[in-house]
């Protein structure tokens, strides 16, 4: 028992830790701590992305804006936040409300995520070009020193990395709150019937999803120093990606933070591998394909192991 | 009787709760108080779930009131139900999902007492239950969910547990496990606790419970001590008449060739009523999915399937929930129905039609959505939808899961009249008076058969017995 629960996050961790090899073994120079601040700093948005995802995912729903939406926080940041730092975080505050408000209205309408959120990408994308019609902005400064600081021993990425994994795994794994989130996600009747209000939950999940996508905006400008209406746009299937890679499963409620940061950095990584191998870009979404489909066969196996004996 | 010493603990005074048109519950006047373990008895749909509803507060009543002794609401009276239909969250552990209704765990380090709590309430109720409360709940067998509702459903939970309301709680577990829970329930009744007990397996209602109410089509039509009621007079009281049931039956009758054999040594005969019996979990459910599996394609469905199956675990298996009750009928026959590859609609019509009258399904339309029925109309579905195929062996995992004596009885019917038309049945069941209906009875212990026994061979006494032979042993 203590090893099947433990297994489904063995295999992101062996995923990555395979592939960080290969990379290490075809590039020896990337074995360095410039080297891996290199391979993963941009992988930092992509985890805070993926987390807000998750917390979706985690009450059984999808969001397919959040490419958009992170790509708008990111535009917020590069102009408003920088020129009136209250406004800007007054209107990053708004997005972060009114992604609480469509987790309410979708559960109070009984609506489809999928489709609202699709919907609501193109209102993200739309306010996003309003507000950037063109790629520019600037980072604030103190956000470009946080993305570009150099702590002792580890790169910036990394250390990012696990105080992400360990502060959500805090909030969603271990805290109360955040088990009866996970339980709207398993049985959303039943925590109902405890006496919940299971449209004020779904409200907050969606909430904390709209806090790391805008934060995921911030670090993504805090490393880009501009923005653009489309800078995050690949980030919806990224982050879906993520998740499932990391070990969470669609329905269901069974998610893990830290194997979702994993996963983020798989991803990023598979991307840089590939450059390393010289393959052609054509190839290279086939093969993270292909990857994410290895994975996803290992991880079946091992269940079906896991459920025999 | 002391009744009028002790304060009610709920008291509902014609309560009457529509669904629409639908008079669900039609002027009910009950009161509960403390030791009271009050037996509820009624056939399906005459208004057991909504009475449970409306007394936890999850239903407003639409017309008289429900009022609580203590506070105003049903969680701080004290009232904690454990439903019929498993209700736990599958994806949290045994002691996350105590957190789910004991708001009252906080702190950094609330894991331990939930871990302390939801273990000391399975020992007390179940001793040598062998749960883990790290588990996750969907490693956990359904009898050992059920285990858990019960013991979260008993568990203190920050204030005072004083009513209970237990909605078939013994119909996943087995005789051994069932008893301990009755005695618990005796015990908690005895130390000021009271129960509202909801069974179809009247034996434990007489054990266990000081006053039975029936209910009918809404109303109480008989509340009486416990000591007033014969086993007889309180079925004929919810409104069937249980014929005697005649266990020669079909024993003379001749069977056709065998059609089944497994390498365990399982084999029927067309025609033949071939029942599976033991403790639950000692592999029969295993037995059939693999006999199942064995002699169905996954690839292709063809146009007349060999076996049929149907599910006893509807939630997980048997329902298509989002599908309406005609559609849920005729998924089974679509490739023999179907001209070019279309979906034959007058006749998938005709079928549901037939089978919704010769089944006795609770409906006034066929196209109305399936999860509108209660749990043991959607049974009949599930039956209906094996029956209309022409499969000639019919696998049944455990199908009368909390349906009510009278459907039982019409289902027993049927399943014989099927079975003299040369069809063979397989039914893995709980309750011996199932496998009492059978012509040849396969006693699992231990995910091995341990005894045959055949006609008038099959008794309680026998099958306990090859049940329970290791114990003896050892």
């Amino acid at each position: 028992m203590t090893f099947l629960a433990r297994h489904r996050i063995i295999l992101p961790v062996v995923s990555l830790a395979v592939l960080l090899a290969a990379t290490f073994y075809m590039q020896p120079r990337a074995m360095s701590y410039f080297g891996l601040n290199l391979l993963f700093n941009l992988a930092v948005p992509i985890a805070l992305a993926t987390i807000a995802q998750m917390m979706i995912i985690m009450v059984n729903d999808i969001d397919l804006s959040l490419g958009a939406f992170v790509s708008l926080a990111a535009c917020v940041t590069a102009t408003f936040l920088n020129d009136a730092p209250m406004l800007g975080l007054l209107i990053l505050l708004a997005l972060i409300l009114s992604y609480a408000l469509l987790g309410a209205v979708i559960h109070a309408l009984e609506l489809p995520a999928i489709v609202v959120t699709l919907g609501m990408s193109f209102v993200w994308g739309g306010i996003a070009l309003f507000i950037l019609p063109s790629p520019g902005g600037a980072a604030p400064g103190w956000l470009r020193t946080l993305m570009t600081v150099k702590p002792p021993f580890a790169p910036m990425a990394v250390v990012a990395a696990v105080i992400i994994a360990a502060v959500t795994h805090l909030l969603i794994m271990r805290s109360g709150i955040g088990t009866v989130l996970r339980g709207v996600g398993g049985n959303a009747r039943s925590v109902a019937r405890a006496g919940w209000s299971v449209i004020r939950l779904k409200a907050l999940a969606y909430g904390l999803a709209g806090l790391f996508g805008v934060l995921a905006g911030m670090a993504l400008v805090g490393l880009a120093t501009s923005a653009d209406a489309n800078i995050a746009l690949r980030y919806t299937l990224l982050s879906i990606a993520g998740v499932i890679l990391g070990g969470g499963e669609f329905t269901g409620g069974k998610v893990s933070p830290t194997g979702a940061v994993i996963g983020a950095f798989t991803l990023t990584l598979a991307a840089s591998f590939l450059s390393f191998m010289r393959l052609s870009p054509d190839w290279q979404i086939g093969a993270q394909g292909a990857i994410l489909i290895l994975v996803l066969t290992a991880r079946l196996i091992f269940r079906q192991k896991g459920s025999e004996a | 009787m002391n009744d009028h010493e002790r304060a009610p603990l709920v008291s509902l005074t014609d309560a009457a709760r529509y669904f629409g048109p639908v008079r669900a519950l039609d002027g009910v006047t009950l009161s509960v108080a403390q030791g009271d373990c009050v037996g509820l008895v009624g056939h399906n749909g005459a208004g057991k779930s909504t009475l449970v509803n409306l007394v936890n507060g999850g239903l407003a009543p639409s017309s008289g009131t429900v009022g609580f002794a203590t506070g105003g609401s049903a969680l701080e009276a004290g009232v904690r139900s454990v439903f019929q239909e498993l209700s736990l969250c599958p994806n949290l552990t045994v002691a996350e999902n105590l957190r789910i209704s004991h708001s009252a765990l906080k702190g950094p380090n609330w894991r331990r007492p939930a871990r302390a709590e939801i273990g000391q309430s399975l020992d007390t109720i179940f001793p040598g239950h062998g749960i883990d409360p790290n588990a996750e709940v969907d490693t956990l067998s359904i009898a050992e969910r059920q285990m858990v509702e019960i013991a979260i459903g008993f568990a203190p939970r920050g204030s005072e547990t004083r009513l209970v309301i237990l909605d078939e709680p013994t119909s996943s577990l087995d005789a051994g496990i069932a008893n301990q829970l009755l005695a618990h329930v005796s015990r908690f009744c005895a130390s000021g606790g009271a129960v509202i007990f909801i069974s179809h397996m009247l034996g434990e209602v007489f054990q266990v419970a000081t006053r039975i109410v029936v209910l009918k089509d809404g109303k109480v039509v008989a509340e009486r001590p416990v000591e007033d009621f014969t086993r007889q007079g309180l079925v004929d009281a919810m409104g069937h008449v249980t014929a005697d049931t005649a266990d020669a039956t079909g024993t003379g009758r001749d069977f056709g060739t065998e059609v089944v054999r497994t390498d365990q040594g399982l084999t029927a005969r067309k025609g033949e009523i071939v029942g599976l019996s033991g403790l639950a979990g000692h592999g029969q459910a295993a037995a059939l999915a693999r006999l199942y599996l064995s002699r169905s394609s996954a690839w292709r469905a063809g146009k007349a399937p060999e076996v049929v199956f149907v599910a006893g675990d509807r939630q997980r298996d048997g329902v298509l929930p989002l599908w309406s009750i005609l559609r849920n009928i005729s998924v089974s026959i679509l490739p023999q129905g179907s001209r070019r590859g279309l979906v034959d609609r007058e006749g998938e019509a005709r079928v549901a039609q037939d089978w919704k009258t010769r089944i006795g399904i609770r409906t006034d339309d066929v196209a109305n959505p399936i999860l509108s029925l209660s749990g043991g109309n959607q049974q009949k579905v599930l039956f209906a939808r094996a029956l209309a195929s022409s499969a000639p062996v019919v696998i049944m995992d455990d199908p009368m899961r909390g349906v009510d004596v009278g459907t039982k009885q019409d289902v027993y019917a049927m399943i014989r009249a099927e079975a003299a038309r040369g069809r063979t049945f397989l039914w893995y069941s709980t309750e011996t008076e199932e496998v009492c209906q059978c012509d040849r009875v396969f006693v699992f212990r231990n995910h091995e058969i341990s005894a045959e026994l055949t006609g008038s061979a099959i008794t309680e006494e026998k099958i306990l017995e090859a049940s329970f032979e290791m114990q003896e042993a050892s």
